[in-house]
Parts: C-alpha cells; sequence; structure tokens
C-alpha cells in the first residue's frame, strides 16, 4: 500500500488510493478483534464440516464423524416414546375392561390415552367428539348396531364392521328394489310403515295392514317381528328415534331399494392390544356404553 | 460548507473519558446509634434469609414439613398455615402492591429508609465492607496500602478477604436454593453432589452475583443501576425528613479554636468543624454536606460521625439529622421547627396499604378449599338418545385444597327430570353420584346430564352442579348450559 500512503489532512489517516470525483477513501481497517472473530468461525465451520453432515456428494452426502442425523433421532424418540407408553400402559394391558372402568385412576389413564387415539385414528368417520355423520354412527347416544358393552365396543374396534377380516361383522341391508325383491310401490308403502313403529307421521293414503305384511314378508328375519332391531346382524332398532341414514320417506327409500352396508375397518394388527382396550373405554365411557 | 481543519487543530476524545473513572470508597467504622440499628436490622434480614427455609411446620402427612417451601414440581408455594395454588398467584400481586405502597410511605415519612437500612444489596455490601475491614484493617490502613505496593502480607489479606467474600456469597446462593425444595434434604444431597445440576447451576449463579454486586459494584449499584433513587426523587415532597446537614448550624466551617475566637467576639461561628468524618465513614463515598443527592442511601452513619464529633467539642449533636428544607428555612427565619408526618400523601398511602391488607385478608380468608369447574362437550353438543331423550356431556374438574381424602357428592340442577350419571362413580352410588377425591389435588370426571326432550322448552337452560362434602358440608357449584339439539 506504499503508493497509496497518502496522508489525510482531516483525519491524520492514511487512504486506500481509491478516489471519486475528488472524495477519497480513508482506510479505516477492521478492528482486530472482528477480523479474529471472523477467523475463528472459519476455522469453526471447518470443524464443523468434519463432525457434522455437510457436503451433499453425487448420491448421498457427507455424514461427519458424529454421525448425527435428525431422521435417525426421530426414528429413535419415537422409539423410546412407544417405551415410555409401553411402561405407563401396561397397568391397563393387565386389567380387565370392567376393572378399568371401575377404578378412577385407571379410567383416567384409559380415557386420556383413547381420546388421542381417537382423535388420530376414529375422527376422520365419528367425529373429533364421536358425535358421527350420516352412514357413521354417533358413539355418544345409547343406540348400538353391534352391541354397546365393553365387550362388543372392543370386539368391533378390533375386527370392524364388513371389513374383510375373519372375525368381522357381517350381515348387510339387502337392496330390495334394485335386486327387484319389491316393487316401488311397495317400498313406499314398507317405508312409511317403518316411519309408523317410532310413532313418525305417514302419508295420507298409507295402508297400515299393507305396509306390515311386506314387513313380516322381508323385514323381520333380521329387524325383529316388532322392528326392535338385532344387533347379531347388526340390524338397526326400528323403533327408537335414532336414524343412521335419516328417517324421511325418501331416505328410507332408497335405503329399501340400494341397501346399506356402511364399512367399519378393523383396528387389530393397526393398533395395539392396550390401545385398542384404551380406545373402548372411551368410547364405552362417552355416555352410550351399556 | 465544512472548512479544512489543520490536524493540529482536531478535537479529539482526549478531552476524557465518557464515564467518570470510579472514586475507590474506604469507609471508616463508626458506633452510635443509627449503626446499632443497622447491625440489627442486618442480623434480622440475614438471619431470615440464611434460616428459614429451616424452619418446620407441620402440615400432615405426605405434606412438606417446611415453613416456607416454593414447591415448583408440585406447582404448590408453602408459607407456614397457607399453601398456595398456581392460579391463586395473584396474591402475589397483593403483595408487590403492598410492597410498593409500604416504599412509597417509607419514603413520604423518613426518605430512603428502604436503601439505607434494608434493600439486600445494602445489607450485604454493609457485611462485606465489616469483612474489608476486618480484614484489611480500617479506613486508614486501606488507604494506606492501597496507594504503597503490593506485598506478600497485603496480597494474603487480600486473598483472604476475597475468600470469605465468597463464602458469604456462596451461603447466600446456597440458602437461596434451599427455599425450592426440602433443605435438610437439599443440604445432604448438596454435600453429597446428589443434588440436581439446576441447584448447583443457581448456587453457582447467585455466589457470583452477590460476589460481583456486594464486593466489587457496592455504591455502583445504587448509583448507576437502581432505578428507585431516580423514582423515589419524583415521588418526594418537601415534608419528608431525609438525613440532612443542617446547614444553617454548620456554617460557616472553621476550626474548634477559630470557632471558639469567633464566638468570643460574640459572632456567629458554624458549628461544622470540617473534620470530614462524614464523609470518611459514607459508603457511597459522598459528602452530605453537599445536600441531598442521588448517591446518598440515607443510611445514618454520618450522622453517628457526626454526633461523635459534636459529643467531643462539646457541641450539641445532630448538625446531621433527620430533617427538611423546610425546617432549616424556618430556623434561620428564627421560626420553631414543624414535622408533619400526617399530611394528605401519608394518609393516602397508609390508607392504600389498609386497603389493600383488608382486601387481601378477606381473600385469604373466603377461599374456597373446595372448588369445581364445569366444561361443557363441544362436540356432539346434545345427544339424541333412542327413547328421544337429550342429554348433554360436561368435563368436570374437582379442586381439593384440603390436605386428606375427601368424599364428595354430586347434585344437578338443570332441566326439568334431569338425570345425573357419572362415569365410573355411578355404579357405586347410583342415586346420588359420590366420589373420593384425592388430598391437595384436583380429579377430573366426564359427567352426563339427561333430561326428556320437551319441543317447547328453551334451546338452552342453565345447569348447576353442586358439589358437596359428605364429611365437612362444604359446598362448591358451577353453572354452564344444558343445550337442545
Amino acid at each position: 500500500m506504499s503508493e497509496h500512503d497518502e496522508i489525510d489532512r482531516v483525519s491524520g489517516r492514511s487512504t486506500t488510493g481509491h478516489e471519486w470525483d475528488g472524495i477519497k477513501e480513508l482506510n479505516t481497517p477492521l478492528p482486530r478483534w472482528w477480523v479474529l472473530t471472523f477467523y475463528a468461525t472459519i476455522i469453526w465451520a471447518i470443524g464443523y464440516w468434519v463432525v457434522y453432515p455437510a457436503w451433499p456428494l453425487v448420491s448421498g452426502y457427507t455424514t461427519g464423524l458424529f454421525q448425527y442425523s435428525t431422521r435417525a433421532s426421530v426414528v429413535t424418540d419415537l422409539a423410546d416414546l412407544e417405551k415410555l407408553r409401553g411402561e405407563k400402559m401396561a397397568v391397563l394391558g393387565n386389567a380387565s375392561l370392567a376393572d378399568i372402568e371401575k377404578d378412577p385412576a385407571l379410567l383416567a389413564l384409559a380415557r386420556a390415552r383413547g381420546k388421542t387415539v381417537f382423535a388420530d385414528n376414529c375422527a376422520p368417520c365419528h367425529g373429533s367428539g364421536g358425535a358421527g355423520a350420516k352412514g357413521y354412527p354417533n358413539l355418544n347416544d345409547d343406540d348400538w348396531l353391534w352391541g354397546g358393552s365393553l365387550d362388543q365396543i372392543m370386539q368391533t374396534i378390533q375386527f370392524g364392521a364388513r371389513s374383510g377380516h375373519a372375525k368381522t361383522h357381517e350381515g348387510q341391508m339387502l337392496a330390495f328394489g334394485r335386486d327387484g325383491v319389491l316393487k316401488k310401490d311397495e317400498i313406499v308403502t314398507v317405508a312409511n310403515y317403518v316411519r309408523s313403529l317410532s310413532g313418525l307421521s305417514t302419508a295420507p293414503k298409507f295402508d297400515a295392514a299393507a305396509g306390515k305384511k311386506i314387513f313380516t314378508e322381508n323385514c323381520t328375519s333380521c329387524h325383529g317381528d316388532n322392528g326392535k332391531g338385532n344387533q347379531e346382524v347388526g340390524a338397526p332398532d326400528l323403533t327408537d328415534k335414532i336414524w343412521l341414514y335419516g328417517s324421511d320417506e325418501d331416505t328410507l327409500v332408497e335405503t329399501i331399494t340400494n341397501g346399506r352396508a356402511g364399512v367399519m375397518p378393523a383396528w387389530v394388527g393397526r393398533l395395539d392390544p392396550v390401545t385398542v382396550k384404551a380406545l373402548a373405554v372411551y368410547v364405552h365411557s362417552l355416555g352410550g356404553g351399556k | 460548507m465544512n472548512k479544512p481543519v489543520s490536524p493540529d487543530e482536531l478535537i479529539t476524545d482526549e478531552d476524557g473519558p465518557l464515564y467518570a473513572p470510579r472514586k475507590k470508597v474506604f469507609p471508616q467504622s463508626v458506633s452510635g446509634r443509627f449503626r446499632s440499628i443497622k447491625w440489627r436490622l442486618m442480623i434480622v434480614c440475614l438471619g431470615v434469609y440464611y434460616f428459614l427455609p429451616f424452619v418446620r411446620w407441620h402440615r400432615g402427612l405426605g405434606a412438606p414439613n417446611q415453613a416456607v417451601l416454593i414447591d415448583f414440581p408440585n406447582s404448590r408455594f408453602y408459607f407456614f398455615f397457607i399453601e398456595l395454588w398456581p392460579q391463586e398467584v395473584y396474591y402475589f400481586t397483593g403483595l408487590l402492591v403492598l410492597a410498593a405502597l409500604t416504599l412509597f410511605l417509607m419514603n413520604a415519612l423518613g426518605g430512603r429508609i428502604w436503601c439505607g437500612y434494608l434493600c439486600p444489596q445494602t445489607v450485604w455490601t454493609d457485611l462485606f465492607y465489616a469483612v474489608e475491614r476486618l480484614v484489611e484493617g480500617d479506613r486508614r490502613a486501606q488507604i494506606k496500602a492501597d496507594a504503597g505496593p503490593m506485598t506478600v502480607k497485603r496480597a494474603g489479606r487480600r486473598l483472604l478477604k476475597h475468600a470469605i467474600w465468597l463464602v458469604i456469597a456462596w451461603w447466600t446462593g446456597g440458602a437461596w436454593v434451599l427455599y425450592f425444595a426440602d433443605a435438610p434434604t437439599l443440604v445432604h444431597d448438596l454435600a453429597t453432589f446428589q443434588a440436581p445440576a439446576v441447584a448447583y447451576i443457581w448456587i453457582a449463579a447467585l455466589t457470583a452475583s452477590t460476589y460481583l454486586l456486594a464486593g466489587h459494584m457496592r455504591e455502583q449499584v445504587c448509583v448507576y443501576m437502581c432505578p428507585w433513587p431516580r423514582i423515589q426523587a419524583a415521588l418526594t415532597d418537601e415534608w419528608a425528613l431525609n438525613v440532612t446537614y443542617k446547614y444553617d448550624r454548620g456554617e460557616p466551617r472553621c476550626s474548634v479554636k477559630k470557632a471558639f475566637d469567633i464566638r468570643s467576639l460574640g459572632e456567629k461561628a458554624g458549628d461544622c468543624i470540617d473534620c470530614n468524618q462524614c464523609v470518611a465513614v459514607c459508603p457511597t463515598g459522598i459528602d452530605i454536606r453537599d445536600g441531598a443527592q442521588l448517591g446518598c442511601i440515607q443510611c445514618g452513619l454520618c450522622i453517628d460521625a457526626c454526633d461523635a464529633v459534636m459529643t467531643k467539642v462539646s457541641r450539641k449533636t445532630g448538625l446531621i439529622g433527620y430533617d427538611n428544607d423546610i425546617n432549616v428555612q424556618r430556623r434561620v427565619a428564627g421560626k420553631q421547627e414543624i414535622f408533619k408526618p400526617v399530611r394528605a400523601r401519608t394518609v393516602v398511602y397508609a390508607s392504600l396499604i389498609t386497603i389493600v391488607c383488608a382486601v387481601m385478608l378477606y381473600a385469604l380468608m373466603s377461599r374456597t378449599l373446595l372448588d369445581v369447574n364445569v366444561l361443557h362437550d363441544r362436540n356432539p353438543i346434545a345427544v339424541r338418545l333412542s327413547d328421544g331423550e337429550i342429554r348433554n356431556g360436561y368435563t368436570i374438574r374437582f379442586l381439593n385444597k384440603r390436605g386428606f381424602d375427601r368424599v364428595i357428592a354430586i347434585d344437578v340442577d338443570g332441566p326439568a327430570d334431569a338425570k345425573l350419571h357419572v362415569i365410573g362413580a355411578d355404579s357405586v352410588t347410583p342415586d346420588r353420584p359420590m366420589i373420593v377425591i384425592g388430598r391437595d389435588t384436583t380429579t377430573e370426571l366426564r359427567v352426563l346430564v339427561t333430561a326428556p326432550f320437551d319441543e317447547k322448552a328453551e334451546k338452552s337452560v342453565p345447569v348447576t352442579f353442586r358439589v358437596t362434602d359428605i364429611g365437612l358440608g362444604e359446598v362448591a357449584s358451577a353453572t354452564d348450559h344444558f343445550v337442545l339439539p
């Protein structure tokens, strides 16, 4: 820099030799501490490259001496969580369903676990609070297609309904109209009859005797003589106030014409036994459990 | 336009540094009324701080038996007979308000009483000064040693001083952590290196801060760091008593002999003999004769020093004393001194303190030891049952703040013919659901209320859950709504 060793008259500092329109740049070197810090960061960066994953390669990357990997730590973290949870939930595995409901501490534990599992796995169909939707049963009420005792609920969660699992609940509403078993006017008549079973209003020219006849011939094998349903085959009670698909005439005609066969998947194998147990207790405690 | 300046005319930083250099303070030992008050207050303050964690208070089985304990893991605060839960932390707001008002009242009555006698910074600095004088000698010896070269003997003394300081600082940090766990157990764990790391970290941090603040920064904390002197100056009024040099009596300063001469001529001589003792004993190194100032923490030590000198020269004591400018002016004018401790300001502060105390006391006396909160199910809001009845689900949380388990019954007032169903409780007691709630804890329950459907009924009616302690008869209730679909 000797050729630029001009001293600025005002500041008494040397200049860099750069000049724009008569304005000369003063040579103001970086503070020593700044430069040293900068060098230190470079050394640090090199160290970082050596010990941590840093450079992309053609297939893969430099893994670094520490072998650190966020993906691997997620796997171990999840495994640790499962282990911790397994320890906490072991008490549930050892207790019977009835015992869990009787013991406040176990009940609270099962409900807490059941609630999160429900939100992850069941809520998409049954709703976040188990309120259900058209075709998806409300789990808060006391009307159960496949039974509402603790054991029955657990059975349904494990193997599902029409899920294809060997132990699944079977039975379906036939398509009386589509398969040509009943004619259109017969379907309307029996739909009105079904409405009358639970005290709902019927069409003005409805023939109750004809309706009863059609019902007895076609429906009682599953729904029972009184229309009270049959949980063995998942046939709903037609005399109560709860309707899975709807109670208006059009919906009933649609149901009788095309049949119904809602599917509940089997959760055995997807959820561990203790979790299924907790889930059964949770669903049972929603309020409708028998 | 700027004119070019020749390098010789440049203004540089050499005008002086931006910060005033610290004047070393070597306060001289002193004895007297205020010194003994300060010793006693120091013993009380430090005694409370260092030994309070070891005071025991029996609370029954399973509860901690430490009188004062901040139990973070279990989120409880224990203070003798009081046990606070996290949601009752607003009591501390009351305490803070009370502390502020008391500070204001003290200030209105006697100036910086807090600064001079009670502030931890003052108390610990005072202790550290005492240690310093014990090890390195009094003011004179210290000044002499400071001016002279470093000798082995001096280095040894200095080392000893810092060692004692560090021990005090370490004990200070150690006492702090004892408030957060069972003290005897923690002492044992600390000694055997089994205590949690956080305990050691806190001890280290507080050892460092005590050593630094009381040993090295001292009066600089009061002068540069503390906000209170600034606020204090804005809050004070002309009637507040402050440590004051009564210049009406002291001026003009002259030696004892000269004063004698002047007085023998029948003229007025000042009582101040300019002995500088008030400056020598001052822990913040100021001259009180310059009048009220930021650096004066009003510890009263200059009063003791001056009184001692005044006694020696056979003059009336109290040349420096708790006084205010109004009285100085009145004395100059030949009027009687007046003191007005009772004035609007002090009355307002005192009344506010009384009110806050009363409110806090009432809040404390009337706090419920059984409480219940209710939360309505969000989804579904209402459920229709197969027989047409309507059901609402609620989550209820009970709070049992007593130190023993209790049996409570739950009743519901709400829609007509409402039935109550408590998940997990009704199998035992179907008529009136009862549950046991554990001591000093909360319990959550799922509760269902079922009522016949009435089309003409309102869409939403209030529902009240009443819980009754079967043994004690304590009642608590919470209200929510019963909603139709």
